[in-house]
């Protein structure tokens, strides 16, 4: 007798985007997967031709509300190389600074939002506030402050103005910093506090072997700077990305998918920063990195929670020590000369690595942009994460099998927008012939 | 105490949607933190996917809805949406204009799937990305790229009250001036889009010492010919005049009479 169910999902929620995942089963094997992304495409890389380089900025910033900073950043040090602008110290500083607003704010939005509710077994943040209300208000609390440094330097913290080619239009004087440093200082202490409220949920586990890619600097926690490293041994320049890393399509996908070019899939992210930068983290970030060791021992998907919660906490040692050393630049932003050339940019989104590529005209316009954003190179492990986990849930209810698949792909924080978007489920399950 | 002393006045249903865009306006009603946790008690949040796994079936009193038209399914989707929603008010630069993505209008997009694409042919987009008004009745609209969480806040507590949206139509140069800031047209030749395009932002860019680039969008009543001769006067050439007004509101056709009429197609 030949069984066929199929189970269907509207929307996979409670994350940045939309799409739908179709999964065949016959028997127990599973036969067809795939992580079906409709998001419209915008075609950033088309209209972004002929554009001025010193818009850029602006523009890439509307790739993605949660994380426009990281867009900037990569674009940005693409156009400066290729006009050949050196960063003051102060300001290269006050970019780790901006970065770290944009690392609190998006990971606070993951961990409360997004993915507590998985662990609490709740519908949204919402009935999290309801059920749990110090922890929330806390994580607001924190989350508040990394809007606050991204409004300081950047006006707003969606779509933020301030950074442009050669730094910032406007550096914040020392008295703003002083008092946003009294600020953090009152509330860093409730970091420690929001992870020790996330290992204290039931957060499942399943470890996987993933080949981890993250950018490596020789001194500090890497953001704006760095080498492309893996756990397999990859150590390569940004303007090498194209050697190691090939975009490829999929006809059920909007977005493109990045992969190693010889095919195989690797994991960006906090996890992967984490697990390869570990000596370059403040102490109070490796203490706490050493309380959920055990969590950390060998890459696991559901872990990511743990390391977005370290990273928070370095954010905000790290945003004090660039207060802390703080000198007023000579002027905001360096002067330029629009040239023509070839730039290439590497730098750690909240959800990754994110690359940027761009060449320009002798007028400093925009002859063709290159954007490969985090969630573009995770799909290949998602999609390989839900394969896994897909017999282990064929026994289970057409929603508890929805809650299974929608938290497994929460861990990588997708974030569809950037990449194009996100979820319905349908599970056809199929008897053997 | 009696039932009906205890009961609570039934909450407004509320509804948010996303079409193209890059989910920035969604993340300011998140912005709005406290303000939604006391919202959430007066207003119903039955279908906000980005926000929450429960989805309640419609018809909704208010619906938020983010991003452009950009594809055939789109287009019957918020046919269905406007046919479940009492009041329907649009957020940001991608529902109110079109957003970004109708660059694309003035564009061959098949030339563009071709140059994002390796199979174009997989993709099915219109040649338009158009704001929700073309497609459908829309009875308010949030300008903003993003929005503010002032103005969406302000917009939810009205619709609280019942009465009517009472959001500015005035040019950031008032904002500018009420902040005490420095003219950037004036004291520096900046091509500032502050006296044509719409409040609500507070003066940030001209605040942060640069020229507005228009994201709210035309004010009321632009005159948006006589900036773009102002800005010839600083020197400002035709490609970057063009470029100046077709950028994120763009397609608004306050914006979009400059561009054409300037004789150069960037």
């Amino acid at each position: 007798m030949s069984e066929r169910r199929t189970i269907e999902i509207a929307t996979l929620a409670r994350v940045e985007g939309e799409g739908a995942l179709h999964l065949t089963v016959e028997g127990d094997q599973v036969v067809d997967l795939r992580l079906e992304i409709y998001e419209p495409p915008r075609f950033f890389e088309a209209f972004l031709r002929g554009r001025a380089a010193r818009e850029l900025a602006d523009l890439v910033a509307r790739i993605c509300g949660i994380c426009p900073v990281a867009y900037q950043m990569s674009t940005l040090h693409a156009v400066e190389s290729i006009f050949e602008v050196t960063l003051h110290p102060s300001v290269r500083a006050l970019r780790r600074l901006y970065y770290c607003g944009e690392w609190i704010e998006s990971h606070l939005l993951h961990m409360y939002f997004l993915a507590a509710p998985d662990y609490l077994g709740l519908e949204d943040g919402i009935a999290v506030a309801r059920s749990h209300p110090g922890e929330v208000e806390r994580g607001l609390r924190l989350r508040k402050l990394g809007n606050r440094i991204l409004s300081l330097l950047g006006g707003r913290p969606v779509n933020p103005v301030g950074a442009c080619i050669g730094g910032f239009s406007r550096t914040p004087t020392r008295s703003e910093l002083k008092e946003l440093a009294e600020e953090i200082v009152r509330a860093r202490g409730e970091a420690e506090a929001a992870l020790r409220f996330f290992a204290s949920l039931p957060v499942p586990s399943r470890p996987q072997a993933i080949e981890l890619v993250s950018l490596r600097h020789p001194s500090e926690y890497p953001m704006n700077e760095g080498r492309i490293v893996s756990s397999t041994g990859l150590n390569i320049e940004a303007a090498e990305f194209a050697t190691a890393f090939r975009e490829h399509q999929v006809p059920h996908s909007t977005a493109l998918h990045c992969r190693r070019t010889d095919g195989g899939r690797y994991l960006v992210g906090p996890l992967a920063r984490v697990l390869q930068n570990s000596d370059r983290l403040s102490p109070s970030a490796l203490a706490a990195r050493e309380s959920v060791a055990e969590r950390l021992s060998s890459p696991d998907p559901y872990a990511s929670v743990f390391a977005r919660a370290i990273e928070v906490i370095y954010a905000f040692d790290e945003a004090l020590r660039v207060i802390r050393e703080f000198e007023p630049p000579p002027k905001p932003a360096a002067e330029f000369t629009p040239c023509a050339g070839l730039g290439h940019g590497a730098t750690e989104a909240p959800r990754g690595l994110l690359y940027v590529r761009v060449e320009t005209d002798d007028r400093g316009d925009v002859l063709a942009i290159q954007i490969v954003p985090p969630t573009a190179q995770n799909q290949g492990c998602i999609e390989a994460d839900l394969r896994e986990l897909a017999p282990r849930i064929l026994a289970l209810s057409h929603e508890e099998a929805r809650r299974a698949c929608e938290m497994a792909i929460r861990n990588y924080d997708p974030c569809i927008s950037c990449s194009t978007h996100f979820l319905t489920l349908e599970i056809e399950r199929r008897s053997k012939a | 105490m009696s039932d009906s002393a205890t009961r609570a006045p039934r909450r407004l249903r509320l509804a948010v949607h996303k079409f193209a865009s890059c989910d920035g306006c969604q993340l300011q009603i998140l912005n709005l933190e406290d303000d939604l946790l006391w919202l959430s008690q007066r207003i119903e949040i039955a279908h906000f996917p980005e926000a929450s796994s429960r989805s309640l079936e419609g018809p909704y009193d208010l619906a938020l809805v983010e991003g452009s038209i950009t594809t055939a399914r789109d287009a019957e989707r918020i046919r269905r949406v406007r046919e479940q929603t009492r009041t329907l008010i649009t957020i940001g630069a991608c529902a109110t204009t079109g957003g970004i993505q109708a660059l694309r209008n003035w564009a061959d997009v098949e030339e563009w799937k071709q140059h994002v694409y390796p199979e174009p042919g997989w993709l099915e987009v219109l040649p338009t990305s158009t704001p929700i008004s073309a497609h459908v009745r829309v009875d308010d609209e949030i300008h903003g790229c993003p929005v503010s969480k002032e103005q969406v806040l302000r917009v939810l507590a009205r619709a609280l009250l019942g009465t009517t949206p009472d959001l500015p139509g005035h040019s950031v140069c008032l904002e500018c001036k009420r902040q005490g800031n420095v003219c950037v047209v004036v004291a520096r030749g900046l091509p500032c889009m502050g006296p044509v395009t719409k409040a609500g932002c507070g003066a940030l860019c001209p605040s942060l010492g640069r020229d507005c680039y228009g994201c709210f969008g035309p004010c009321d009543d632009p005159n948006a010919e006589a900036l773009a001769g102002q800005f010839q006067e600083l020197g400002i050439g035709p490609t970057d005049l063009v470029r100046r007004f077709r950028s994120i509101t763009g397609n608004h056709p306050a914006f979009r009479r400059i561009g054409d009429h300037t004789g150069e197609d960037s």
